[in-house]
């Protein structure tokens, strides 16, 4: 018996080990390496790294391009998740139904998500050039002169948003659709039979089912909304004059363009924190409210 | 030492050679390695031309092995090599923004090229490359730069667009007030909108180094040599940037806020700017695309004549060994020999970097045909260092910032440039003492 359970040990290790090796490396390590990184000074040949407590993070109380960064990324994420969350539902219930070419239509829909964001960027700086891009024309038709989308600070941050979204309800349409097709159809008989308009069964039957769906959605939408970096790379390198200067992207300067490593630590654990604590919220406070079957 | 380790490799590939003519790889152990990053930062063959490079000059030093490695852009690539130079084994030698010279400095990621220069004939070599483009690659006193793939900012207009509006095709502005009447006339409006621009100066991603041109013109000089001191709140400096917000929003030639740099090319292709400043190195890319007759000429003059230098050098990798270090000179050297550098100048659009290669018969050809590819050399007359200081990356954003504040409306032109100043004097400090 203890033999056997032995072996079912060295079994199970066996089967995690690499996994485990993996995280540990990839992920645990370079987690603590940062957070302890972001307690010291950045190292320069003249003049070693040493232990400066919470100096990197008072930096950042002071800095402006910071601040800015926070400010632009909330925005940008009040912009994307809703929209985005909401789009995906909207066009999973569509294809859902049996409507003529529904499989054009879904593929449609989720060729975005295939396409490499950089190459998205590529074409949406054309679709955003001031005279003769996309949406200049479209708004010269109406006589309307189009503004300079992503050389404008009123409009810029707005403009990359707009990408992000489309970008991400394609994605986010696949895990509805799914969901949407696992809900037995007698539901949607049952109501029929009771005389329930489409509204009321959306609102009553479909949403609530959905809800599990719809919190793993909301994860990834926020993960999605701090991590985004490329194509405000190709687009508009945080400009103008740091209008669309994303967290992540303000990390990556410091980080590989100022070689500010130890500031570029303590601004990663900042962001590190604030995902954690978002998480939290949203499993600890969210997910008691979600009905699973 | 050195000589003993030639001798055994002499040996060894000699022996090598005779008894086993088909070991390859015994023969490459012999080799010293020199791995070569390089970035792309415009249009054409680059990678093809860096390796037909390589083998010719292994095919004579069969000693050495090039390992050209194409790494991206200028910043993806000065990224890997420090990464890699952190990590303990960087490329042996790598071609980076000359402006790098003070971070790679501050980094100790390379050494200067003063150990090498040894005979007359090294000194004469040094001796001839362009004075304003070893403006961007010595200072202390020493070389760390050897200038390889380098440009300047230069005019192009449409000569089609300029007969439409009366102008003589023949002949681009030469002063600031030309710069203006030429694009008023050249500006065509159907109502509130704007078909074609006059002028498009690019904004996006480094606009310091297009506004070095007006700096230059307007007679300000922008960072000392030391690379600790800039001036970005001159009067000078912030006369020129008034001279641009002006184009766009007094004189309306100019499309408003940031003008992209990369979709500039395709406006003046498309023929919604007659004129466009942009970098020598998109002559070739210009001339394979344009539909139509145009002009190349140096930048129009305000107080003076000026254009910033642009572009890369090699540099040599500290932490490579002594043997990998002489071979890496020797291929620099090769490289830019007079016939090699006027090559590279005619497949690519950069200038050549030293006079004699524009004397060579190649290149006197190419001038002949296409008299267009000597306006940059020309100009280098008037031209002056890239900005360029300690902690390059982070004081130059401090100017980008500003001047896409002031260019987007967000300051005037004097605010801006005194918050950049201030941010500047913030970082450099340090390096003053």
């Amino acid at each position: 018996m203890t033999r056997r359970f032995d072996r079912s040990w060295i079994h199970a290790w066996l089967m995690l080990g690499p996994s485990l090796a993996l995280l540990a490396l990839f992920t645990h390590w370079p987690a603590v390496a940062t957070i302890i990184d972001s307690f010291y000074s950045t190292p320069r040949p003249r003049r070693p790294s040493r232990m400066v407590g919470f100096e990197n993070f008072e930096q950042m109380t002071a800095d402006p391009v910071f601040w800015q960064a926070v400010w632009n990324n909330l925005w940008f994420a009040l912009g994307t998740i809703p929209v985005s969350i909401a789009l995906a539902l909207l066009m999973a219930i569509w294809v859902n139904d049996r409507i003529a070419g529904r499989t054009l239509v879904r593929m449609a829909y989720f060729t975005p998500t295939v396409l490499p964001m950089i190459a998205v960027a590529n074409i949406w700086l054309f679709f955003y050039t001031p005279q003769y891009g996309l949406l200049a024309q479209v708004l010269g038709v109406f006589g309307v002169q189009s503004p300079n989308w992503l050389g404008s600070k009123d409009t810029a941050l707005a403009a990359v948003t707009l990408v992000a979204v489309w970008k991400e309800a394609g994605f986010f349409m696949i895990f509805y659709l799914a969901a949407l097709q696992t809900i037995s159809p007698t539901l949607a008989e049952a109501a029929a039979l009771e005389g329930a308009s489409r509204w009321t069964y959306f609102r009553r039957v479909q949403f609530p089912l959905l809800m599990p769906t719809t919190l793993f959605v909301l994860v990834n939408a926020v993960i999605g909304a701090f991590r985004t970096i490329d194509h405000i790379v190709v687009l508009t390198k945080g400009g103008p004059d740091n209008a669309t200067l994303l967290l992540l992207y303000y990390i990556y300067q410091v980080g590989f363009s100022f070689w500010d490593t130890g500031y570029a630590a303590a601004l990663t654990v900042v962001l590190l924190a604030t995902l954690g604590l978002i998480a939290i919220i949203q499993y600890g406070v969210l997910e008691r409210r979600i009905h699973y079957r | 030492m050195t000589h003993a380790i030639d001798r055994r490799t002499i040996l060894k590939t000699g022996a090598a050679a005779l008894t086993l003519p088909l070991a390859a790889p015994a023969l490459a152990q012999g080799k010293t390695e020199v791995s070569f990053f390089y970035p792309v930062a415009v249009g054409g063959p680059i990678t093809k031309l860096i390796d037909s490079f390589a083998a010719d000059f292994e095919k004579e030093n069969p000693s050495i092995s090039i390992k050209p490695i194409y790494s991206g852009t200028y910043q993806e690539t000065i990224v890997k090599a420090l990464t890699a130079h952190k990590s303990g084994t960087p490329p042996v030698t790598s071609v980076l923004l000359s402006t790098d010279m003070f971070t790679l400095i501050d980094e100790e990621a390379i050494v200067p090229f003063d150990d090498f220069i040894r005979t007359d004939a090294d000194k004469k070599w040094l001796a001839s490359f362009f004075p304003s483009f070893m403006e961007n690659s010595q200072t202390e006193g020493k070389t760390w730069g050897i200038p390889f793939q380098r440009s300047t900012v230069v005019l192009y207009w449409n000569k089609e667009l300029f007969k439409e509006a009366g102008l003589d095709p023949e002949k681009p502005p030469t002063t600031w007030a030309e710069q203006i009447a030429f694009a008023e006339k050249l500006t065509k409006r159907d109502g509130a909108n704007t078909t074609q621009w006059g002028i498009q100066i690019p904004s996006s991603g480094f606009p310091y180094w297009l506004f070095q041109g007006l700096t230059t013109q307007a007679g300000a000089i922008l960072m000392n040599p030391e690379g600790n001191k800039t001036a970005y709140d001159a009067p000078a400096v912030v006369e020129a940037l008034q001279y641009w917000v002006d184009l766009s929003r007094k004189h309306k030639v100019h499309p408003t806020g940031i003008v992209e740099w990369g979709t500039t090319p395709r406006d003046f292709f498309e023929r919604k700017c007659a004129m466009m400043w942009t970098t020598t190195g998109n002559l070739t890319n210009v001339r394979t695309n344009a539909k139509f007759p145009f002009g190349v000429g140096m930048l129009p003059a305000g107080k003076r004549a000026g254009s910033p230098t642009g572009g890369g050098n090699f540099y040599l990798s500290k932490k490579s060994s002594k043997a990998e270090q002489e071979a890496a000179f020797k291929f620099i050297q090769w490289i830019t020999t007079p016939e090699r550098a006027a090559k590279w100048g005619i497949d690519t659009g950069y200038v050549a970097v030293r006079g004699d290669a524009w004397e060579t018969p190649a290149m006197k050809d190419y001038v002949a045909g296409f008299p267009a590819a000597a306006v940059a050399r020309d100009q280098l007359k008037f031209a002056v260092a890239e900005l360029s200081t300690h902690e390059n990356q982070r004081v130059t954003k401090a100017l980008n910032d500003g001047l896409q504040a002031a260019l987007t409306g967000g300051k005037t032109p004097e605010a801006a440039m005194k918050d950049s100043q201030a941010e500047a004097e913030r970082i450099l400090r340090p390096y003053r003492r």
